[in-house]
């Protein structure tokens, strides 16, 4: 049985300086009316704000200084992140480069692809895309159809992606394509490719979702011929490498933080003098919170120093989402507010939207039950 | 038993963070050496009827675990609290059923009060306003009480021994007792004003109890998955049916979850610890407390609801535990007071500080 372990972590007082430089930042954005925190954080896209943080250095934190990053520590980067999602701040556009793409190029990308891509990501001016889910594979990888052919100096591909976030505002995608056909080895014969979403051969089409947003795309690929150079890793190793990021993917705040807006704006409808079962309700998610937050830096103590906790990352994701969840839930029943869908920005709108988006917290990165699954290989059960 | 460790003296009064980690495994592997050799399943048969298992304490005592919070000069070991709150985890684990936590919270509030710590089995309890203590954990077999009572409305620490006048007999879920006792016939040896006594008291039963539900679902996650992995029908081991392997997930992620809010609780160095940080412990803790335990009893059947199992000893010890020293409700309620009078735009700033 995998031991899980999730050893407490004194933040580095570097940390705890950035801190406070952040808030800052964010102080002076607001100030200037750049942005409105009460907004789903991390799925808000906002390329000037995006381009701000590049500026200041909140992106690629710690990656090499040749290829434009800051060479900070986990820990430093973990800071940040969790500044920003607290404050409301619009991340959404670099989000996914930052927190997995720029990783994968940098561990597994060629020279090219680095020095091209990973400088415009951390100038915050390149955004990704994750090209995995198909028409028939959602939690099922293997099951992926997009294919793609060798040809001179590259590959074509032809397939679609579905349910792709921010493909109609990224720069560039990382696909999983089948380079082979399945075989026994379901897992074999996977290959992931950079997309450059502005060559021929890439469209988009809008996907509008629960709460009537575009977020998600299909993505059609009709032979779109890709470098050599822009496959990542080897041929054939796109599973290994989608299952080696997930610590990093998985253990975020960003995965028990979505509602944390949400749960500030209830805090102001209850005020400074809650009732019993008001003040039990919200102790009760505030202890959760907590908690959770514990458990999350360890993990990034834990990446800091090389290591791999796939497994505790999809614990945190599993609680963490669950308690994303249930926070809509509490203060609707608690505050007794009919949730609205409409333009303005007060509590019931708010109540709303993310009452709508709760359901995909407990899908994207993973589902809960795949995440359990994996928690039930660690504890050696399958 | 001729490996026991007695917790060594260090020359330094005050113990280095290094020192302190080693003495602390050091201290668990005595635990776990202790419990496997001497806590057997007679011992815990007959403390469950209760019959106080006086050589497993007596063990218990022998390697200092008892006044392991106590300083050198008066003959402890002056562990830090964090230390102490681990090696009491670790006893929960094994589901020893003595007063150990009661030692260490006893010790606290007499040390906070500028008392001695007398040897002996001590247990501790506040004076209700019937001027009664109220289940008092081993109450009948403590040599001496620690209470917690206001003299000229000032809260004191008070150090009684002698024979208490038992008003009522009790035993928690466990089987643990909770004695209500009268102390007019005891003698009060020693007493001492301490501020906000009630309030520490309650915040360290919290810790302590904390500490214990911790352990005890460590235990209660080992014994579901060792069942699981054994327990064969339908031709395979439940283990390897998904509807069961979600609920041990469920289960490896509130032990996990314990045990991550029970070392936020110990944060704060050696002082009293903060009121927020246990409160979001014991909050978090009695909740995982109950459903831990529900899913290790879903997954035992009806093989883990007899006492013929040994699954009983932590699950009952975590359902009578999540409601002592006040359960999660009620610490949720000082979460949310503390976090609310506050307000929202401090509510970030605590929780990055924690």
């Amino acid at each position: 049985m995998h031991e899980f372990r999730f050893d407490p972590v004194r933040l580095p007082a570097s940390a705890q300086a950035l801190r406070g430089e952040v808030r800052a930042f964010i102080a002076e954005q607001l100030a200037q009316g750049r942005f409105d925190p009460r907004v789903n954080s991390w799925g808000s896209r906002d390329p000037a704000f995006s381009k701000a943080c590049g500026e200041r250095g909140y992106i690629g934190m710690c990656w090499p200084k040749e290829y434009g990053g800051h060479e900070r520590s986990a820990l430093e980067r973990y800071v940040v992140v969790e500044e920003m999602l607290a404050l409301g701040a619009p991340v959404g556009a670099h989000w996914v480069a930052d927190r997995q793409s720029g990783n994968q190029i940098l561990k597994h990308g060629s020279e090219r692809a680095r020095r091209q891509i990973l400088p415009q990501i951390c100038a915050g001016e390149c955004f990704f895309s994750i090209g995995m889910s198909e028409p028939d594979s959602g939690s099922d990888l293997a099951a992926v159809r997009t294919k793609a052919v060798k040809v001179e100096g590259g590959w074509k591909i032809s397939g679609s992606k579905v349910w792709t976030s921010g493909a109609h505002e990224a720069h560039y995608l990382i696909a999983l394509v089948r380079t082979a056909p399945l075989e026994d080895d379901r897992h074999a014969g996977m290959t992931q490719f950079i997309i450059d979403t502005a060559k021929p051969g890439f469209s988009t089409r809008p996907i509008y979702n629960l709460y009537g947003g575009h977020d998600f795309n299909e993505c059609i690929f009709d032979e779109y011929f890709v470098e050599d150079d822009m496959v990542l890793g080897g041929v054939g190793s796109g599973w290994r490498m989608v299952t080696g990021e997930l610590a990093f993917e998985r253990s975020g705040p960003d995965r028990f933080m979505s509602t944390f807006q949400l749960l500030l704006e209830s805090m102001r409808q209850i005020g400074t003098q809650p009732n019993e079962q008001e003040a039990a309700e919200l102790g009760r998610l505030i202890a959760h919170l907590a908690t959770l937050r514990r458990m999350s830096t360890s993990i990034a103590g834990q990446l800091e120093l090389g290591a791999n906790p796939a497994i505790e990352a999809a614990l945190v994701k599993d609680i963490g989402t669950t308690f994303e969840r249930e926070v809509p839930e509490v203060f609707r029943k608690l505050i007794g507010v009919e949730p609205s869908l409409g333009h303005s920005a007060d509590y019931a709108e708010n109540l709303g939207l993310t009452t709508l988006r709760a359901p995909s917290y407990t899908l994207r990165g993973g589902t809960r039950e795949i995440l359990r699954g994996m928690i039930a290989r660690g504890l050696g059960l399958r | 038993m001729t490996d026991t460790m007695t917790i060594a003296s260090t020359e330094s009064d005050a113990m280095t963070a290094d020192q302190a980690g080693e003495i602390e495994a050091l201290l668990l592997e005595t635990i776990d050496r202790l419990s496997e050799d001497q806590a057997s399943r007679d011992v815990r048969e007959a403390a469950d009827q209760g019959v106080f298992p006086t050589a497993l304490w007596d063990a218990v005592d022998d390697v200092g675990l008892t006044r392991c919070l106590v300083p050198e000069q008066d003959g402890g070991s002056g562990l830090p609290l964090a230390s102490a709150m681990r090696a009491l985890k670790r006893t929960a684990h094994h589901a020893l059923p003595l007063p150990i936590a009661e030692s260490m919270i006893a010790s606290r509030m007499l040390l906070a009060a500028g008392l001695p710590v007398p040897p002996g089995i001590i247990s501790v309890a506040q004076r209700g306003s019937d001027g009664l203590l109220a289940r008092v954990a081993w109450g009948e077999q403590a040599t001496q009480l620690v209470v917690v009572e206001a003299h000229q409305g000032a809260a004191c620490v008070s150090l009684y021994a002698g024979k208490a006048r038992i008003e009522h007999k009790a035993r928690n879920l466990a089987g643990e007792p909770r004695i209500t006792l009268a102390t007019d016939e005891m003698e009060r040896v020693a007493s001492a004003e301490l501020p906000q006594a009630t309030e520490l008291l309650q915040r360290y039963g919290a810790l302590a109890r904390s500490a214990q539900m911790s352990g005890a679902l460590e235990r209660a996650l080992q014994l579901a998955l060792q069942y699981a992995n054994e327990r064969v029908q339908f031709g395979r081991p439940i283990g390897k049916f998904q509807a069961v392997q979600h609920m041990l997930a469920v289960q490896a992620s509130h032990a996990a979850a314990a045990s991550a809010a029970f070392e936020g609780a110990l944060d704060g160095g050696d002082a009293h610890p903060a009121e927020l940080p246990v409160a979001i412990a014991k909050a978090r803790i009695s909740e995982a407390a109950g459903q831990g335990a529900d899913i290790a009893h879903q997954v035992h059947g009806a093989m883990g609801f007899t006492r013929e199992h040994q699954l009983h000893h932590v699950t009952r010890r975590l359902y009578a535990w999540r409601d002592e020293y006040g359960n999660e409700v009620f610490w949720q309620r000082r979460v949310g007071q503390i976090i609310a009078s506050a307000g929202a735009d401090a509510l970030w700033p605590t929780l990055a500080s924690l």
